[in-house]
């Protein structure tokens, strides 16, 4: 870990127990400042020789992996109900043939990258926790620092780089299979082809909707990727420790990435 | 990785530590520790639980910083060096965990391979696969090539500890309680295998242990640390020979109560 950040906190809760404002608050600021260190030292690594490729493959093989059954069936099911839960509303205002370009519309913008987001923060992030968190307290952390290589650019570099990576894709992936299960609800139900679910639905998609959306994911997946690493890096106190580690790496993520949603959704329209 | 040889002459200490303090928080663990180890020499620290042991070898390494003192490692000042400075000096060192601390996600053999890979860049696959069979011949596990650490035992697992750290030829061994929780026959393959790693590899070692029988066996020097200093290291015999109650009830547990 960063030795500024280390030292701050020395200062705040070893020296006499005293603190700037109060012990929460003070350890909030120093929390942040420890996680800015880790996303610079995250950056420092990134760039410096040599690459661990192999490791990064093998992240990318399991976040895709651990994820991909649960995201095809979250997917899947979030374009059925969503057609479903839509089309009353549309139908009381004779728009049913709006219904591909709305499903597509909510599937782009904001459900595939949330679901997708939400899913690999309770998969990925909390096996990243967990991981880390156990190598930490179990000293293999250490092994691989004494043994003169870098378990920081092996452990957290390529995991945060796998996630950021593979999120993207994912999330294409979640649309895709969401539109699909739309598109059989309304074929089931309106008995339209899928030529004229698909021109319907591309109409109302820009360019900007798509990028937005793996820009989010980009982002969304660092997130995932820095909490979960974060926490399991700075695990302390044993097995406890290692079960907190996992659990605060969910639930960080997932706070962090309905936050990052409101501030992106706010950029993008501003520039629509 | 730039592989620094640093050149040592043999009447020069291989570890130095003058006046050496260490406290976490109110807890004072180490309180002025004074040491000299020499090329060749192997000394044993015993101490009691909570005493400072593993936290002096972890100086040593540089996995964690003294509040005062100077700590040199072959010549240079740990805690001065720059973060590629400690890399390079760290590949001299050995060290052996007391939970052996094996990567559990790899096999014996990429466990073995990870130091190498990763410092050795000039080296082949080829050259790669030979040193690993070399070191596994060496510690008696060749069979153990292919298996994960949760096939091991606890024994088989220290051994792989060990031989993780030899594959990369280090010149000072740090063994924390290398013995602790092994059946008897087993520690003694243990304190077999640390005095042919001292003498076919030709390493320093601190050995930090419980185990009278391990000191006895792969030390030249045994010390204690009490109430965080040394006593004044010396043989087996001089140091359980004084009249110091502290060492006679650690004598009298592990000798006379088994007894």
């Amino acid at each position: 870990m960063p030795q500024m950040g280390q030292d701050l906190e020395e200062l705040v809760v070893v020296k006499g127990k005293k603190f700037f404002i109060s012990k929460e608050v003070d350890l909030f600021f120093t929390g942040l400042y420890n996680v800015y260190k880790f996303i610079g030292h995250f950056f420092k690594e990134f760039f410096s020789l040599p690459f661990e490729f192999k490791e990064i493959i093998n992240q990318c093989y399991q976040v895709g992996n651990k994820s991909f059954l649960l995201i095809s069936l979250t997917g899947f099911i979030t374009g059925i109900v969503f057609t479903k839960q839509s089309r009353p509303s549309l139908a009381e205002f004779g728009a049913s043939s709006w219904l591909p370009s709305l499903i597509a519309i909510a599937i782009i913008r904001a459900l595939a990258p949330l679901v997708t987001a939400l899913i690999a923060a309770g998969k990925v992030g909390s096996i990243m926790g967990a991981e880390l968190g156990s190598m930490k307290v179990t000293e293999q952390i250490d092994a691989m620092e004494v043994s003169g290589t870098k378990p920081f650019k092996f452990l957290v570099v390529t995991r945060i780089t796998a996630i950021t990576f593979m999120l993207p894709i994912l999330v294409i992936y979640t649309g895709l299979i969401g539109m699909l299960g739309s598109y059989l609800n309304i074929h089931h139900n309106e008995l339209t082809s899928f030529p004229a679910f698909l021109n319907s639905a591309l109409k109302s998609i820009s360019f900007l909707d798509i990028s937005a959306s793996i820009f989010k994911a980009t982002i969304y997946g660092f997130t995932i990727g820095v909490a979960g690493c974060y926490q399991g890096y700075n695990a302390t106190n044993g097995t406890k420790g290692v079960g907190r580690a996992a659990n605060t790496a969910v639930v960080l993520s997932m706070f962090l990435i309905f936050v990052e949603e409101m501030v992106i959704v706010q950029f993008v329209n501003s520039i629509r | 990785m730039v592989n620094t040889e640093i050149n040592i002459e043999n009447t020069a200490a291989v570890i130095s530590i003058k006046d050496l303090k260490k406290s976490f928080e109110t807890n004072i663990v180490l309180n002025g520790i004074d040491i000299e180890i020499f090329k060749g020499e192997n000394i044993a620290v015993l101490g009691r639980s909570g005493s400072g042991k593993s936290v002096l070898i972890k100086i040593i390494s540089g996995l964690l910083k003294p509040d005062s003192g100077i700590v040199k490692v072959l010549g240079r000042e740990v805690d001065k060096l720059t973060e590629q400075e400690l890399q390079e000096l760290r590949l001299k060192i050995g060290f052996s965990f007391q939970s052996s601390a094996l990567y559990d996600s790899m096999s014996v053999k990429e466990n073995l391979a990870f130091p190498l890979v990763r410092n050795r860049l000039n080296l082949s696959e080829k050259d790669i696969n030979i040193a690993i069979e070399s070191v596994l011949d060496d510690v008696g596990l060749s069979q153990t090539i292919n298996q994960m650490p949760s096939e091991l035992s606890g024994g088989q697992k220290k051994r792989i500890g060990i031989a993780r750290t030899l594959i990369m030829k280090p010149e000072i061994m740090l063994y924390d309680e290398p013995t602790s929780g092994l059946d008897p026959l087993t520690c003694i393959e243990i304190n077999n295998l640390i005095m042919e790693v001292q003498q076919q590899y030709n390493v320093s070692s601190i050995i930090i242990t419980h185990d009278l029988t391990c000191a006895k066996t792969t030390a030249d020097k045994v010390t204690m640390i009490i109430d965080g200093k040394f006593l004044v290291p010396g043989s087996f015999e001089e140091i359980f020979n004084e009249k110091n109650e502290n060492t006679k009830r650690f004598y009298d547990y592990n000798f006379i109560n088994k007894k």
